[in-house]
């Protein structure tokens, strides 16, 4: 297919979009909130308005302000700065907002700000579509540009341009530990021609987040084009997209979004009429967080039982079926095509200088403004939950930030001026992980929130290696001796002693972090384990012979 | 066959390029304990007890799936890594219900071996006591979960020489058990050859042959007094 033909099909979808599009969000949280609803009460008042030649409802992907939803956002081609957003819309109040449109009376919804610190601090990269086209339409995805970058790296780049690009942008895995994304697609690429594979790790599990579930839901296409991206620039043709069985809607939208991408010669056999081949199945996983790790993800793929194994090898090396793998993270592929698309140095010009690009963050917990944030590198901490989130409800204060999930840790609020990059958050004992942040205030007991965290990694942990299998079920029998008020000195010490030990030798990575959420609470807020203690009998004893 | 020198606790050591520092530490008649490791099959580094120090690494390694390099210098015993040894033999003793003086393989069992090995004679650790089972349904063999500590040599075993992957794991984390079949009893399990090797790889007490224990012992006290009798009267007929 020639770069025309491609930018004509492009054309033809903005051309057949009406004026005024109605977006109406339909990913899962405001699914959750009667939004389908919404949008068909919408359609109905479109027809009773006799709208229709120049406005459309749209069912799109997620806008993030998800604790405000539904969400429905009106904008109109001839002055697209003036957006306008209603949230927490109900089905009634669709009449209302279509009226208003002409001019017959006032919306009855309530009225956001699009303004807003928490919409106007972020910079979208990833989710630049989300939330303004329709996922389950490919024609709404060419329309942005869709596919362009992919069609371009066939035609203008060779592979080695490609890694190339990537390596230079300075892209980071977005799954959470921050491996140079380049390197890794050059590991792959150099390894002998042969039967490579791509695979998208789309097992997101952390409590609390729900960042790729949304850019799944929401821009399936961009993640496919990222992945045959990849596919050619390593000289892999097939590819796997490994999601949780949780994300039902996800898989739903991908399924639709591989077929229409066949269809257009944009997957498959010969892709744009070029030699190149890629092709993209789905996994199904049963769930299960220790399948975010590579080589148990990998296991996983080849139906066996999620068990991680030591490496190396690595998957680079040794993956899929014991062939070269490259592994990466949807957000990490979801950045994939607008640097092919804008070039490696406008990407670099982004984030901090050993931080690129944006990262996107589930802001959950006690706050105000909860839902999904795409925000530069660098961005201080407070910005993201004082201005953004605007703050705590209610009287308390911030009191912690929980970062990374079961491998993070939580921040105290001392340190929100910390900017967010992948070292910062380290040094600070915590981790950017996968992109959820819960928020925590005066009232939260840092000793149950690692309480909690364990409990997960307790029931998470495959069982393959000791230290993790009962290393978690002791640290949490000691988190819960101390809570409730039965433990002395000496089980402090223990849990430490257990902290250091499971951490040092434990197989993958799901053991050697599940301290960390212990670790950091006993960094920053030990007198809260102190004064859970109860005095040791042995010594009262010896005190009272004495 | 091409041969590198590495040194394992200040000692030269050569050894056979491909090898496991493993295998070139018992070559040298260095011990280092291990639980999972089974001379024949396939290395998971699951048990973590052969971890080693390499130096220039800062991540402890496991050595039965660490390849030998030229120049590699290797710590199998510090303090820190006999501590850890010690604490995950702890754990293993805190987690199922280990009864040595009930147990087929008492005084013949590697997990009591590599506790007197790495010095543990209690557990730190608070006993779980966990509600496990016991299979007998097999007309030959046995398996006490109780006793089981997931080292997965029977799954090893049973998939990789015999061929018929009787066993395999289920469940996570504590929950996680061998399980026969598809779950099912083991005397249920067609695939089962019966040919025993399970028996022979478990570390432990846990997979036993039936009829070696003493209580299974069948004692013909008529036996004596028809010998007498027989012999007395030659009458040779019970």
């Amino acid at each position: 297919m020639e770069r025309a033909e491609l930018l004509e099909q492009a054309t033809v979808a903005k051309q057949a979009q009406k004026r005024i599009r109605i977006h109406c969000c339909t990913s899962t949280g405001c699914q959750a909130s009667q939004s389908l609803d919404v949008k068909k009460q919408l359609d109905n008042a479109i027809k009773t308005h006799n709208l229709g030649d120049t406005v459309e409802a749209v069912g799109v992907g997620c806008m993030g302000f998800c604790g405000q939803g539904p969400m429905v956002e009106i904008e109109d081609a001839d002055s697209p700065a003036e957006k306008k957003h209603y949230q927490k819309v109900t089905p009634e109040q669709a009449e209302s907002i279509i009226g208003s449109l002409n001019g017959s009376g006032e919306a009855d919804a309530i009225e956001g700000d699009p303004n807003h610190p928490f919409f106007s601090r972020q910079l979208l990269i990833v989710r630049e579509h989300s939330g303004r086209i329709d996922p389950e339409r490919i024609d709404e995805y060419l329309a942005v540009g869709g596919y362009q970058a992919l069609h371009h790296a066939i035609y203008e780049m060779s592979p080695a341009d490609v890694v190339q690009e990537i390596t230079q942008s300075g892209l980071r895995g977005r799954g959470g530990a921050g491996y140079p994304t380049g390197l890794k697609w050059a590991t792959v690429a150099k390894m002998p021609p042969g039967q490579k594979y791509i695979i998208c790790n789309a097992d997101e599990g952390d409590p609390g987040a729900f960042m790729d579930r949304s850019v799944l839901e929401s821009d399936p296409h961009r993640i496919l084009e990222g992945m045959a991206i990849a596919g050619y620039a390593v000289g892999a043709t097939q590819g796997y997209i490994y999601v949780r069985a949780e994300y039902p809607l996800a898989i739903t939208r991908l399924q639709k979004a591989i077929q229409q991408a066949k269809r257009k010669h944009c997957l498959g056999a010969q892709i744009f009429d070029s030699p190149v081949d890629f092709t993209i199945e789905i996994r199904v996983g049963a769930g299960a967080f220790v399948c975010g790790e590579e080589t148990a993800l990998i296991a996983s793929v080849e139906g066996g039982r999620g068990n991680p194994r030591p490496r190396p090898p690595y998957p680079a090396v040794s993956g899929l079926h014991g062939c070269p793998t490259l592994i990466n993270n949807v957000e990490t592929l979801g950045n994939i095509s607008p640097i092919i698309r804008n070039g490696a140095e406008w990407f670099a010009g982004i984030g901090t200088e050993r931080s690129k690009g944006t990262k996107i963050f589930s802001l959950t917990g006690k706050i105000r403004n909860n839902g999904l944030i795409e925000v530069p590198m660098g961005i201080t901490l407070r910005e993201i939950v004082e201005e953004m989130g605007g703050g705590v409800p209610g009287a308390n204060n911030v009191k912690a930030i929980q970062t990374g999930g079961p491998s993070g840790g939580c921040i105290p609020d001392r340190e929100l001026d910390t900017p967010v990059d992948y070292d910062s958050l380290r040094e600070l004992g915590s981790m950017m992980g996968s992109g959820g942040m819960v928020v925590m205030d005066d009232d939260t007991s840092m000793v149950q929130v690692a309480q909690f965290y364990m409990e997960f990694c307790r029931g998470e942990t495959c069982g393959k290696c000791i230290p993790c299998r009962a290393g978690t079920v002791q640290m949490y029998q000691l988190l819960t001796k101390l809570l409730d008020e039965k433990a002395t000195k000496r089980d402090l010490d223990r849990l430490k002693e257990l902290c250091g030990m499971v951490q040092a030798t434990s197989l993958c990575g799901l053991g050697q972090t599940a301290p960390n959420p212990v670790l950091s609470t006993l960094h920053y807020f030990e007198q809260e384990y102190l004064d859970l203690l109860q005095p040791d009998p042995i010594t009262v004893a010896a005190a009272n012979r004495g | 066959m091409s041969v590198v020198t590495l040194k394992i606790n200040d000692i030269d050591v050569a050894a056979e390029a491909g090898k496991t520092v493993l295998d070139a530490a018992r070559e040298a008649g260095i011990r280092i304990p291990t639980l999972c490791h089974l001379d024949g099959v396939s290395d998971v580094g699951a048990c973590r007890l052969c971890l080693i120090e390499i130096k220039g690494i800062p991540k402890l390694l496991p050595a039965c799936v660490t390849e030998v390099s030229e120049g590699m210098e290797v710590t199998t015993h510090t303090p820190q890594l006999d501590e850890y040894r010690r604490m995950t033999v702890e754990m293993l003793f805190s987690e199922g219900n280990h009864v040595c003086a009930v147990c087929v393989a008492n005084e013949n069992c590697e997990l009591q071996d590599v506790a007197i090995e790495v010095g543990m004679d209690h557990s730190r650790f608070t006993y779980r006591f966990p509600e496990r089972g016991v299979d007998i349904s097999h007309p030959q063999f046995g398996i006490d979960h109780n006793r089981c500590i997931l080292c997965t040599r029977c799954v090893r075993v049973c998939d990789e020489i015999e061929g018929a992957h009787v066993w395999d794991v289920a469940g996570r984390g504590a929950a996680a058990k061998v399980v026969t079949g598809l779950n099912q009893p083991w005397g249920d399990v067609e695939a089962c050859t019966a040919c025993g090797k399970c028996v022979d790889a478990c570390p432990t007490g846990s997979i036993f042959r039936k009829g070696s224990t003493a209580s299974e012992l069948d004692r013909d006290r008529g036996k004596l007094e028809f010998l007498v009798k027989a012999r007395e009267e030659n009458q040779w007929t019970r």
